[in-house]
C-alpha cells in the first residue's frame, strides 16, 4: 500500500511534488507555533508557580485552537482614520517573510525545500524584510502609541540587523559556504566540532539579536504595555491580529532553528564517534536533533522572559550598536587568524 | 517558456511600479512602491542566476535602506505643494536629462550589441556566484572595491560629524556611569533583630 502511493508520487509533476512539500511544512510550522504559544504559558506559568491553561483539552493542550478560533471569530476593527489599504495589508507583509525564509531550513541530512547555494543570505534578506510590516502597521493606524511602537521596533531592527549580519559572516567564514546544509556537514566529528567554541562570543551576539529582532523581552519596547500600550498592534483585532502573533512566533521558531542550524550543527548528533553509543541511531544525523537543539533554544526564549526585566530604549541601542558590532568586528578578525592558521580541530 | 512568462510579469510590476514612485502624491505610497520596484529587480535577477546580487539587493536596499527612508517620510510633514512648484521650471532639464540617458542606452544595445554572444553560456552544476564574485571583487578590482569602502567610511563619519552637535542646557544621561554602578552604592543592607508586633 505504501509503495504504491511512493510509486505513485513519483509520477506526479515536479512543482506538485514541491508544493505537497511546502504544505507538509507550513502545516506542521502552524502546528508547532500554536503549541509554543502555549507552551510559553505553561512555561512562564510554572516559573511564576502558576499553572497555566489546564482548562480546555488534557492539561490545556486544546487551547491554543480555541485561542484560534476565538480570534477568527471576533469582529475586525478598522480605525476611521486609518489608511484602510496598508493596515489590512499590513499583518499579511509580516507573516509572509515569517514563512518563506523555512524554505532554506535543511531539517535533515536530505530533506530541504529550496538546496539553494546563498541560503544564509536569503535568510538574512527575509528576516530583515519583516520590520516592513511593523512599521506600516504602526504608520496606517493612525495613532501616536502605535506609531511610536512602530519606531522604536524599526530602530532596533535596523541596529541588531549589523550585529546578525556580521554573527553570519563569521559563520560563512568558519562553514565555507553560505548553504546551510553545508554548513551543518562543516561541523561534522563530534561536539567539540560545532561552531559553538571556535564563534562563541559570535553565538552571544546571534542569539541576543535574535531576540531583539523578533521584538521578545527583555528588549519587546515596540510594545511595551506599561508605556505604549501594545505597540505597533494596538488596534488590531481577530485576525489581523492572529496573524501578527503567528508571524512573532514563527520568527521565534526560526531564530532557534538558525542558531541551531549555524553553532551547534542541526541535525548532526552529539554522540558521534563516542564509544558504545556511536553505532546506534542517537548517534546518526536526524531531524530529531534538530529538534532537541531548536526546544532548548526555544525554551531560552521563554526563560529570558520570565526572568529579565525590559531593557532601557537608550540602552538597548547602545548594546546593539556600541558593543555587539564591535565584539563581532574583533572576533572576525580572531577568525581570520584562527582559519588562516588552520586551527584544529576546526579549520585544519 | 515558463521563464519568459514569470519575466514579462515581473518586468510589468517593475514599470508600474517605477511610475508609482513619481506618480503617487502620497510620499508613503511612493516609498513603498520603490520597495517593490527593488524587489521586482530582484526577482528579475534571480532570474538571470544572479542570486547572490538579488539577495543583497533586497537585503541592502529593502531591509536597511529603504526602511530608513521610510522612517523619515513617516516622520516629515511634507508639502506636497511646494514640491510640485519647481516641476515646470526644471522639467527641460530633467527631460533632457532623461533622454541622454535613454539615448546612451539605445546606443550600447543597438550597437555595440554585435560583439556580444547572443545569449551568455549556461554556468555549470557546480557554479556559485558567491564564489566567482568574490574572487573578481578580491584580485581584479581590489583597489577600486578598497576604495569604495573608503568612501563609505568618509560618509559614515561626514553624516556623524554633520548631524552630532553638543548644545549647552540638555540634560543627558551619562551611560558609562550608570553602567559602571554596583548595587552597592544605591542601597545599604541592614541587618536588624526582629521586632516583636505586640
Amino acid at each position: 500500500m505504501i509503495s504504491w502511493f511512493q510509486s505513485a508520487f513519483a509520477l506526479l509533476p515536479w512543482a506538485l511534488q514541491k508544493t505537497f512539500w511546502i504544505v507538509v511544512v507550513l502545516v506542521i510550522l502552524i502546528l508547532c507555533v500554536a503549541f509554543t504559544t502555549l507552551l510559553e504559558r505553561k512555561v512562564i506559568g510554572f516559573m511564576q508557580a502558576r499553572i497555566g491553561p489546564n482548562r480546555v483539552g488534557w492539561r490545556g493542550l486544546l487551547q491554543p485552537f480555541a485561542d484560534t478560533l476565538k480570534l477568527l471569530f471576533k469582529e475586525i476593527i478598522i480605525p476611521q482614520n486609518s489608511n484602510r489599504f496598508l493596515f489590512i495589508i499590513a499583518p499579511v507583509l509580516s507573516t509572509i517573510p515569517a514563512f518563506a525564509t523555512w524554505a532554506v531550513i535543511s531539517f535533515n541530512p536530505d530533506f530541504v525545500l529550496a538546496d539553494i547555494n546563498a541560503g544564509l543570505l536569503y535568510a538574512l534578506a527575509l528576516t530583515s524584510f519583516s520590520v516592513y510590516g511593523v512599521i506600516l502597521a504602526g504608520w496606517a493606524t493612525n495613532s501616536k502609541y502605535a506609531f511610536l511602537g512602530a519606531m522604536r521596533s524599526a530602530a532596533q531592527m535596523v541596529a541588531y540587523e549589523i550585529a546578525m549580519g556580521f554573527a553570519l559572516v563569521g559563520v560563512l567564514m568558519a562553514g565555507g559556504s553560505l548553504n546551510l546544509g553545508q554548513i551543518i556537514a562543516a561541523q561534522q566529528g563530534s561536539v567539540l566540532h560545532w561552531f559553538l567554541l571556535p564563534l562563541f562570543p559570535l553565538f552571544m551576539v546571534y542569539f541576543i539579536s535574535g531576540l531583539a529582532e523578533t521584538n521578545r523581552a527583555p528588549f519587546d519596547v515596540a510594545e511595551g504595555e506599561s508605556e505604549i500600550v501594545a505597540g505597533f498592534h494596538v488596534e488590531y483585532s481577530g485576525i489581523g491580529f492572529a496573524l501578527f502573533f503567528l508571524a512573532e512566533y514563527a520568527n521565534i521558531l526560526l531564530i532557534c532553528v538558525l542558531v541551531a542550524t549555524m553553532f551547534v550543527g542541526g541535525w548532526l548528533s552529539p554522540f558521534e564517534g563516542i564509544w558504545k553509543i556511536g553505532d546506534t541511531w542517537l548517534a546518526q544525523p536526524s531531524f530529531f536533533w534538530l529538534a532537541v537543539k531548536t526546544s532548548f533554544f526555544l525554551f531560552c526564549f521563554l526563560w529570558f522572559r520570565a526572568t529579565f526585566p525590559r531593557y532601557r530604549y537608550d540602552q538597548i541601542m547602545r548594546l546593539g550598536w556600541k558593543v555587539f558590532i564591535p565584539i563581532t568586528i574583533v572576533w572576525l578578525t580572531v577568525l581570520g587568524v584562527l582559519i588562516a592558521f588552520e586551527v584544529p580541530p576546526w579549520f585544519d | 517558456m515558463i521563464e519568459s512568462g514569470i519575466f514579462y510579469v515581473f518586468a510589468s510590476i517593475l514599470i508600474a511600479a517605477a511610475i508609482g514612485v513619481i506618480g503617487f502624491r502620497n510620499p508613503v505610497y511612493a516609498a513603498l512602491c520603490l520597495v517593490l520596484a527593488f524587489v521586482t529587480s530582484a526577482v528579475l535577477w534571480v532570474l538571470l542566476e544572479a542570486e547572490f546580487l538579488g539577495i543583497v539587493l533586497v537585503l541592502v536596499y529593502v531591509g536597511a535602506v529603504m526602511v530608513l527612508f521610510l522612517f523619515v517620510v513617516m516622520m516629515l510633514d511634507i508639502n506636497t505643494e511646494q514640491m510640485r512648484e519647481g516641476f515646470t521650471r526644471y522639467a527641460p532639464l530633467g527631460l533632457l536629462i532623461a533622454l541622454t540617458v535613454a539615448g546612451e542606452i539605445g546606443y550600447v544595445v543597438w550597437t555595440r550589441r554585435a560583439g556580444l554572444p547572443e545569449k551568455m553560456p549556461l554556468p555549470t552544476e557546480d557554479y556559485s556566484n558567491t564564489e566567482a564574485l568574490g574572487a573578481v571583487l578580491y584580485t581584479d578590482h581590489v583597489y577600486a572595491f578598497e576604495l569604495a569602502a573608503i568612501i563609505l567610511l568618509v560618509a559614515i563619519v561626514a553624516a556623524i560629524a554633520l548631524t552630532m552637535r553638543k548644545r549647552p542646557g540638555i540634560k543627558a544621561q551619562n551611560i558609562a556611569k550608570q553602567v559602571a554602578t554596583r548595587a552597592e552604592d544605591r542601597i545599604r543592607m541592614v541587618s536588624m533583630k526582629a521586632e516583636d508586633p505586640s
